[in-house]
Order: C-alpha cells, then sequence, then structure tokens
C-alpha cells in the first residue's frame, strides 16, 4: 500500500482493475468444468494484459494482443473444443498421471516463491510505465510502432527470423502430418 | 498526461470540467446517431430491395414508412424470450452483446467532421482517436466473431452450430486480407491514427487512397469486408434453404433485435471505414459559408457513406450467393496472396523506384509459382472428399459418390 501510495492515482486503479480481470480470468481457466466457459475467461485474461499493455503505453502490443490472441487463437481454441464435441461431457476427474496433483503443487509453491524472491530483490512496481530498450522510455502514438519496428528489425532480426523459420516448420509439418495420399484407384 | 496531448488536442490544457463535458457529449452523440442511422439503414435497405424488385416496400408506419423500424422494434420487444432446454444460458444471453459493443466501438474511431472549436478547446468530430487508430477495428472485428461463434453453439442446436463455425471461417479467413490491405493503407500513411489517415487525404481527389494505392487495394478490402460483415453475396452464414435462418434461429424477442441491430450497424460502420480508409472520409469541397464552414465535411461524409451504403443493398439485391467452398478459394487463394504482393509493391515503390520494380518482379515470379501450385493442387485429382470440384459444378455428397463408384466396380 505504502509503494502504491508513491505513485498517480488513476494509473494505481487501472493496475488494479487489470490484475483483476487477468486473475479472475486465469482462475476461470483452470476451474471451469466446461471447456467454452474456460475459453471465454481465457478471452478475459487477455484484455486484462492488454489493458495492462495500455497502461505501461505500449499502445501497438495491446491491440496485436487483441487481434492475434482474443480475435485468431482463442477462435481457433474454439473451433477445436466445438469440433471434437468434448464441450458437454467432461471427464476432469480421471488423473492420468498418478501422484500428479502433490508433484504440481510443489511446482507452484516454487515458481511462486521463486516469482516473489525475484520481485522483492527488484524494483517492480505498479502501474508505472515500464522502463525498456536500453533505458529509454516507449514513445507514445505511432512512434511506437517505429520503436517496435526497429528493434525487430535491426537488434533483434535474428530472433524475427527465427521465429518466423520455427512457425513456417510448423506449419509444413502440420500439414505433412494431416496429408493422407489417397490414390487415384479408389476413387475412381 | 502529455501523451494525451499527442492523440487528442482536446487534452492538451488537461483534463478539466468543461473537457470531460466535452468527451461526454461526443459519446452521447456518437451513440444516437449510430442509432438514429441504423434505425433509418434498416427503412433504406428494405425500401431499395423492394424497388428493385418491383415491390412497394414498408408504408403504413409513418411518412414513406419510416416508423417501420420502430413499429418492428416494438412487437419484438413484447415477444416471448424463449431460451432453449438445450442452451448454454449464460453464454446464450452473453452472444448478442458481443455482437453489438465492437459495432459500436469500431464507429467511435471514424472521423465524422473536421475540428471544431468550443470554448478554447479543439474538438476532434470522432468520438475518439486512439493512437492505435484503425487497429481497433480490426481487433473489434475480431471480438465480433465470439458473438456469431458463441450464439450459434449456445443454441444447442445443430444449424445453428453449422452456421456459426462457418460465420467464424469466413471472418477469420478474410480478416487476413483485411489486415494487409490496412498495412498498405497504414505505410502510405505512415500513422495508425484514423484521423491521421483522413488527412493525409485531404489536398483532393488525387490523394485520396482509392487512387494513390491503385484500385486493387481497395477492391480487395471491399470484397473482405463484405465476407466479414456475412452480407450478401458471401452470407452462406444465413443460407436460409441450408441452416433454417443462420446463427440466430433460436433467439427471439429482444435478443434477436440486438442481432438485428448489430447486423445494420457494422453494415454502417464498415462503410463508414471505407471512406475513411479510401474516400478521404470528410475531405470535399467547402463552400466559403462563414460559421457553417464546418457542415459541409460532415454532409461529404454523410453523402460518401450512404453511397456504400446503397451499394451494399445493390450487391444484396444484384448478386447470387457463393458457396461455401468457393468463398474459402477466394478468400485464401486470390485475396490474400493478392493483397500481400500489392503490400510488398507499395512498400517498394515507398522506398524508391527501384525497389519497386525489383519487388513488381519479385510479385510477378510468386505469381507464376503459386498459378503452378494451385494447377499441381488441382491436378491432385484424388477422391471426392479431397479436392471439391471447379467452380459451376455441383459437389456430389460423399457417401452417394462412394456407392456409386462401388457398384460401378462391381
Amino acid at each position: 500500500m505504502m509503494l502504491a501510495l508513491a505513485y498517480a492515482v488513476p494509473s494505481v486503479i487501472v493496475f488494479v482493475a487489470a490484475a483483476a480481470l487477468i486473475l479472475t480470468g486465469a482462475i476461470g481457466v483452470i476451474s471451469l468444468k466446461n471447456p467454452v466457459h474456460a475459453a471465454l475467461s481465457l478471452i478475459m485474461t487477455l484484455f486484462g494484459v492488454a489493458v495492462a499493455f495500455i497502461a505501461q503505453q505500449a499502445d501497438f502490443l495491446a491491440a496485436v494482443q487483441i487481434i492475434v490472441y482474443a480475435g485468431a487463437i482463442v477462435v481457433l481454441f474454439l473451433f477445436v473444443i466445438m469440433f471434437l464435441g468434448v464441450d458437454r461431457r467432461e471427464g476432469v476427474d480421471v488423473q492420468p498421471l498418478v501422484s500428479q496433483k502433490p508433484l504440481a503443487l510443489v511446482g507452484v509453491v516454487i515458481t511462486v516463491s521463486a516469482i516473489i524472491f525475484t520481485m522483492s530483490r527488484s524494483s517492480w512496481v505498479t502501474g508505472v510505465p515500464s522502463l525498456s530498450l536500453g533505458g529509454t522510455r516507449l514513445a507514445t502514438g505511432s512512434h511506437n510502432v517505429k520503436q517496435l519496428g526497429t528493434s525487430i528489425f535491426t537488434t533483434y532480426l535474428f530472433a524475427f527470423e527465427a521465429t518466423a523459420a520455427l512457425l513456417i516448420i510448423a506449419v509444413v509439418g502440420a500439414v505433412l502430418l494431416a496429408r493422407r495420399e489417397r490414390v487415384l484407384e479408389e476413387a475412381s | 498526461m502529455n501523451w494525451l496531448a499527442s492523440v487528442d488536442p482536446l487534452y492538451a490544457h488537461g483534463i478539466t470540467a468543461v473537457v470531460i463535458l466535452i468527451a461526454l457529449i461526443k459519446i452521447v452523440a456518437g451513440f444516437a446517431s449510430i442509432m438514429g442511422a441504423v434505425i433509418l439503414m434498416i427503412w433504406f435497405e428494405r425500401k431499395v430491395i423492394s424497388k428493385m424488385q418491383s415491390r412497394i416496400g414498408p408504408q403504413r408506419w409513418g411518412p414513406f414508412g419510416l416508423l417501420q423500424t420502430l413499429a418492428d422494434g416494438i412487437k419484438l420487444f413484447f415477444k416471448e424470450d424463449l431460451i432453449p432446454a438445450e442452451a448454454d444460458r449464460f453464454v446464450f444471453k452473453l452472444a448478442p452483446y458481443l455482437c453489438l459493443v465492437p459495432a459500436l466501438i469500431t464507429f467511435s474511431i471514424v472521423p465524422v467532421g473536421g475540428t471544431l472549436h468550443i470554448a478554447g478547446h479543439t474538438v476532434m468530430l470522432q468520438v475518439a482517436n486512439p493512437p492505435m487508430g484503425i487497429l481497433v477495428m480490426l481487433a473489434m472485428s475480431g471480438i465480433s466473431v465470439y458473438g456469431v461463434m458463441l450464439a450459434g453453439w449456445a443454441s444447442g442446436s445443430k444449424y445453428p452450430l453449422i452456421s456459426s463455425v462457418r460465420a467464424s471461417a469466413q471472418m477469420i479467413s478474410y480478416e487476413a486480407a483485411l489486415g494487409m490491405t490496412i498495412v498498405t493503407i497504414i505505410l502510405a500513411t505512415g500513422s495508425l491514427s484514423t484521423h491521421d489517415i483522413v488527412t493525409s487525404q485531404a489536398h483532393g481527389v488525387w490523394h485520396w487512397n482509392l487512387i494513390r494505392l491503385g484500385v486493387v487495394p481497395f477492391v480487395v478490402f471491399l470484397i473482405a469486408i463484405t465476407a466479414e460483415l456475412n452480407r450478401p453475396p458471401f452470407d452462406v452464414v444465413e443460407a436460409e434453404t441450408e441452416l433454417v435462418g443462420g446463427f440466430n434461429t433460436e433467439y427471439s424477442s429482444l435478443r434477436f433485435a440486438l442481432f438485428y441491430l448489430a447486423e445494420f450497424m457494422n453494415t454502417i460502420t464498415m462503410s463508414a471505414i471505407m471512406v475513411t480508409l479510401f474516400f478521404g472520409g470528410p475531405a470535399g469541397y467547402i463552400p466559403p459559408i462563414h460559421h457553417f464552414a464546418w457542415v459541409f465535411p460532415i454532409l461529404w461524409f454523410l453523402g460518401k457513406t450512404v453511397a456504400f451504403a446503397f451499394s451494399y443493398i445493390w450487391f444484396r439485391a444484384a448478386l447470387p450467393r457463393f458457396r461455401y467452398d468457393q468463398l474459402m478459394d477466394l478468400g485464401w487463394k486470390r485475396l490474400i496472396p493478392l493483397s500481400l504482393g500489392w503490400m510488398l509493391i507499395v512498400a517498394g515503390f515507398l522506398v524508391n523506384r527501384w525497389w519497386g520494380i525489383s519487388m513488381m518482379g519479385t510479385v510477378i515470379l510468386g505469381w507464376f509459382v503459386l498459378t503452378r501450385a494451385y494447377s499441381l493442387g488441382a491436378d491432385r485429382t484424388v477422391g471426392s472428399e479431397s479436392v471439391l470440384p471447379e467452380v459451376g459444378q455441383r459437389p456430389t455428397p460423399s457417401r452417394l459418390y462412394r456407392q456409386r463408384t462401388t457398384k460401378g466396380e462391381n
């Protein structure tokens, strides 16, 4: 609370609202029984992240977050859910791995304590535009896009191209796996 | 707060009560005008389409039947609100709003007129001018997919589900071509904001994006946006002969009215977006009349938008519906490569002439490769399921086909 008071009230409000959206959505994803409802709360989380991006003045990232994740990826999730027909009967009580639950608990405890440890050591604060790109602030408006584009196509060019190649490999692999060679005799 | 001022000059002198009041008035006025426009649009569509089909159309309520939409609204309001027994109640109730709200939000970024000066404040005649500008439109069209998709799924009924799966597949496919043409416009403008897009086209007809970028992006955009709206000739979503009435078959009363409203609101909004992107928005000749010069941009904007709204109705009256596989062919095999290639060419010419010409060469090479790939793919005639027949032939239902072929072999 003392930390929060040190910063402007509106940004704290925005941060709290975004955090509430993200957390409610995330809890919904793992706790809701119906997969479609879970996908919907995943969208809620994505919206919360977009709000957080806007609060950090990363407007372009926020828009892309909605367009790509909410507008395409979760739609594909829903497609799969609808086509496979898993939307009604749901066997969440079946445990495919024995002793999965205690192991998961241990994993969660380790991860969360690591995060809290890092946060206590570094200067992570709420609702304040973070510093990036070597200490300079993110530019606003269309300069934001320019900054992002420049860093992608100069500093991080290799990572960018490697990602592109990975995606292409994934697509080609999926097509190869899904393709069934039907011979002409079968049809005629 | 200075980043707010860089976006909208209204916030240049800090946020005072007057500024908040102006923002609120803009929101209320925007909402009221789009609602009024929807009512008029429904009337306009019914009237025009009946003229084109040699009918009379609505004429009983109000002059020229203008109040017909209101009468329909009141009728729908008093109808029974049914929720099917198989429905997922929460999602069923949520879906109409997921359709309506994106339509409203998209309208908020459309510049309706120039700028006004009220009480020492510069007021843009658009509800909002966010820094991500036109991307809001893409994001919202991404969200409106959910309205359609969840409406069909939550109904717990076969035909709405088929319709909604068709609709969402269609909307996602055409979004790619849509995004690519918008990238072309953003490249030429150098800014994402709709205000900047409009001001960059303000110097006369030759600077309109329609002509400046070549006509191709406009054509791609028009086709893609018509598909995005699920309007004829791309209305496989509500093909009555196949799907009863589309994804909203199970809806009644106010929830149905919301879908209906959203559909027409989207039509208006997308007409307005098209005017903004390609036709200079409110740009046009302004007669030298004192104190009323600000009215003319609004009139220009309205005129252009109505022209597009009319052309949508014309499409509906004139064009037969696409078959589903033809629609997917057009989207993925024609529009996406075309818009991508054109974007590369425009980007090349923006750098310098030689880059432009070399990009042109690349695109032509790519075109040859793609044609070869398509013909190879089409030659792989293997079974009725793998490759659909060419345009103009009816696909044989696979089971019938198999029966027939096995009998022939025996």
